[in-house]
């Protein structure tokens, strides 16, 4: 066994190690600190696979960005994971006798016969100083530049969506105007008012 | 490593749609609420400009199969047919929803922009010639839905059928996208006439092929809405605020057909075998299942729900009867019924949805069946109007619904299918019951409700016209059923 082979199954065995921890774990803080994890050993698997591009994307966008936004969210709601998680145990023979089910059948259908590594091999060696990134960077901007615009549009119809459904102008809400604040005059605010003073009775 | 600079002229109207979308988005930001109809205006003027620009492109192109963006995008003769009926479908359901969402405080810029986008998802489906296109094509249509649907956010109802549309609307798009990467896997290619070429050529792997075609069929079936995976329909259409309900309800129906032409007859026309007998299954338990539901429904949103699902079910026929023992002689006749009928199905459910908008007003949905109850004695006219286009649904005769089922019946015994042309018309028998139902409510009952009806001048105006076109397009078919069939020859 190579060297890529003894990493693979390591990372492969700390990726699925990392996942159940993700579904197991009680405190939903370890759950998603597992879910780090999880990515960081997929990125280093696809390291393996000379996809250092993705392998960056994925640790960037979803252990740098993704993930503690998600923290972030996890230590601001208190929730119950208990609560979530009754009937696990009564579902679980069903569910787990389902997806098993499905499992083998898929298995079977698409087994090593169709998709094992004789059928497609590693491609070549591309040699030193080749760029994942930049052969990526130069198809996605010229060959495949009307399915990365239209994803753009996507992006842009979930802004429209996300601030179309949470925007709400709240009649209480105490913002301020600096302008106004800045622009006002000492006659706005002051009024004097010229009163006759009263008699001192008696 | 050679690029050459694709040519824009096939999507010239995408590229103004995504233009105008981007100008009704900024200049709707400006505009305060008493001013909103000039985003309205600029909205109609985006799809006149769509309108022209595909006509243009068409003749530009001489009508001829033209690729472009390395044969992602093609513009053929069946695209910009589907693409003008888009426009058309999407400019009606605006003017139908002017008072409707104005009445609801849903008269809004982003309803403009979201509906623009969904038009603009249904023309890449239609011109989609590559999965990867196709696929975000849908997304983009769908997640426009979505928000649509969400946009009346204080309705709990609304809310719950965009919560239910978008988790089986995800669900199908994994469905389809499953699919799609097997059909990869056999075939080593997302180009849909690639994929074409390499099932005729070499000897991909059956079994992975028919695995993914499982699974594409499925996806594809949901968002057609037939049988089994119909779930999503009746609660989103019931849920939905009814301008959002017929927004759904209408175009996209175009985009899903153009979906199965270019998957099922595009790239997988070789294994027509089989897919025509999933389509069979679909299609019979969605005559089934769609006529049967609709009887016990009173609420006319989810009659007219059920109605689609059959109704989908009966356009399928048209598609699964284009291949007899691999001989393709009968194929154009099908596939251009299938073709009008989706279009009459279009049509008449503008009109359907339309009339259930013209009798709501603020504060009041005329949604349940009673509401349509002595329609004749409060307004004889749209009470006239509201006959033909229930008579079309069911396919009486001499509207466009009967020739719609006549012309897909006619290529399903050639195909020498006659048990399903029995099974297609017991089923439609069962199904003119409810739609019957609605003219004797309008006829022969008592009005219980004599609020006056007064709609606006353009609407009064179209849902009158479109009233009429499902009568003339029934006595003269011949230029709509043309048109259908130039489309789909020059495939």
């Amino acid at each position: 066994m190579n060297i890529e082979a003894v990493l693979f199954y390591l990372f492969a065995a700390v990726l699925l190690i990392a996942a159940l921890r993700v579904i197991t774990a009680r405190n939903p803080v370890h759950a998603a600190l597992y879910l780090v994890l999880a990515f960081f050993t997929a990125a280093a698997i696809w390291m393996l696979l000379r996809a250092e591009f993705l392998a960056i994307v994925l640790v960037l966008v979803y252990v740098g960005a993704v993930m503690v936004l998600f923290l972030f969210v996890v230590m601001m709601l208190d929730i119950n994971l208990d609560r979530l998680r009754e009937g696990f145990w009564s579902y679980l023979p069903l569910g787990a006798t389902v997806g098993a089910l499905m499992v083998i059948e898929m298995a079977l259908v698409l087994g090593g016969r169709y998709f094992d590594t004789a059928h497609l091999p590693n491609p070549a060696d591309p040699g030193a100083g080749y760029s994942n990134t930049k052969e990526l960077g130069r198809i996605l901007y010229t060959d495949y530049v009307y399915p990365f615009e239209l994803a753009a549009v996507i992006l842009l119809v979930a802004i429209v969506a996300a601030i179309a459904l949470t925007l709400r102008r709240r009649k209480d809400s105490k913002r301020q105007n600096p302008a106004a604040q800045v622009a006002i005059k000492r006659a706005d605010r002051v009024r004097l008012i010229s009163m006759p003073s009263e008699k001192k009775e008696g | 490593m050679n690029f050459n600079m694709p040519s824009l002229l096939p999507a010239y109207p995408e590229i103004f749609l995504l233009i105008m979308v981007s100008v009704v988005l900024v200049v709707d930001l400006f505009l305060p609420q008493r001013l909103r109809y000039i985003t309205y205006a600029l909205s109609q003027l985006t799809l006149l400009g769509c309108a022209l620009l595909t006509v243009d492109v068409a003749f530009l192109t001489a009508g001829r199969i033209t690729p472009t963006f390395g044969n992602m995008f093609v513009a053929d003769l069946m695209g910009h047919a589907l693409k003008l009926g888009a426009y058309i479908a999407v400019a009606t359901t605006l003017v139908y929803s002017r008072a409707y969402l104005a009445d609801r405080g849903l008269w809004k810029g982003e309803f403009f922009a979201l509906v623009l986008f969904a038009l603009m998802g249904m023309m890449v489906m239609i011109s989609a010639n590559h999965f990867l296109t196709l696929y975000l094509g849908l997304e983009l249509l769908s997640l426009s839905l979505y928000a649509l649907v969400a946009l009346n956010r204080d309705s709990a109802l609304s809310t719950e059928a965009a919560m239910k549309y978008f988790v089986l609307g995800a669900l199908a798009s994994g469905l389809l996208l499953y699919g799609m990467s097997m059909i990869y896997g056999a075939t080593a290619t997302l180009d849909i006439s690639q994929v074409a070429k390499a099932i005729a050529s070499a000897n991909p792997n059956k079994i992975v092929l028919t695995f993914g075609l499982v699974f594409l069929v499925s996806g594809m079936a949901f968002k057609l809405g037939v049988v089994p995976f119909h779930m999503w329909i009746p609660d989103v259409y019931h849920g939905a605020p009814t301008a959002m309900t017929l927004m759904i309800g209408s175009a996209p129906k175009l985009a899903a057909f153009a979906m199965a032409m270019r998957l099922l007859v595009n790239g997988l026309l070789d294994l027509a075998v089989d897919w025509q007998q999933m389509l069979v299954i679909l299609s019979v338990l969605s005559m089934a299942v769609g006529n049967l539901a609709a009887i016990a429904q009173t609420n006319i949103k989810r009659m007219l729900a059920y109605s689609t699902i059959s109704h989908m079910g009966f356009m399928l026929l048209g598609l699964l009867a284009g291949v007899v023992n691999g001989n393709l002689l009968n194929a154009v006749d099908a596939y251009s019924a299938a073709m009008f009928y989706v279009v009459v199905y279009v049509l008449t459910t503008l009109g359907s949805f339309g009339m259930v908008m013209l009798l709501s007003r603020a504060g009041f949905e005329a949604e349940n069946l009673d509401d349509f109850k002595g329609l004749n004695a409060r307004n004889p006219w749209y009470a006239f109007i509201m006959l033909l286009l229930m008579f079309s649904l069911a396919g009486v005769p001499p509207t466009v619904g009967f020739y719609a089922k006549l012309s897909v019946l006619q290529p399903l015994l050639a195909a020498e299918m006659t048990w399903l042309a029995v099974v297609a018309v017991l089923f439609s028998l069962i199904g003119a019951f409810y739609y019957l139902r609605i003219v004797k409510l309008m006829y022969f009952d008592e009005p219980t409700d004599n609020a006056l009806i007064e709609p606006s001048m353009d609407m009064s105006v179209l849902i009158s016209v479109n009233g009429l076109a499902v009568l003339a397009l029934g006595v003269m078919p011949q230029s709509l059923m043309a048109l259908c069939y130039i489309s789909i020859k020059s495939l």
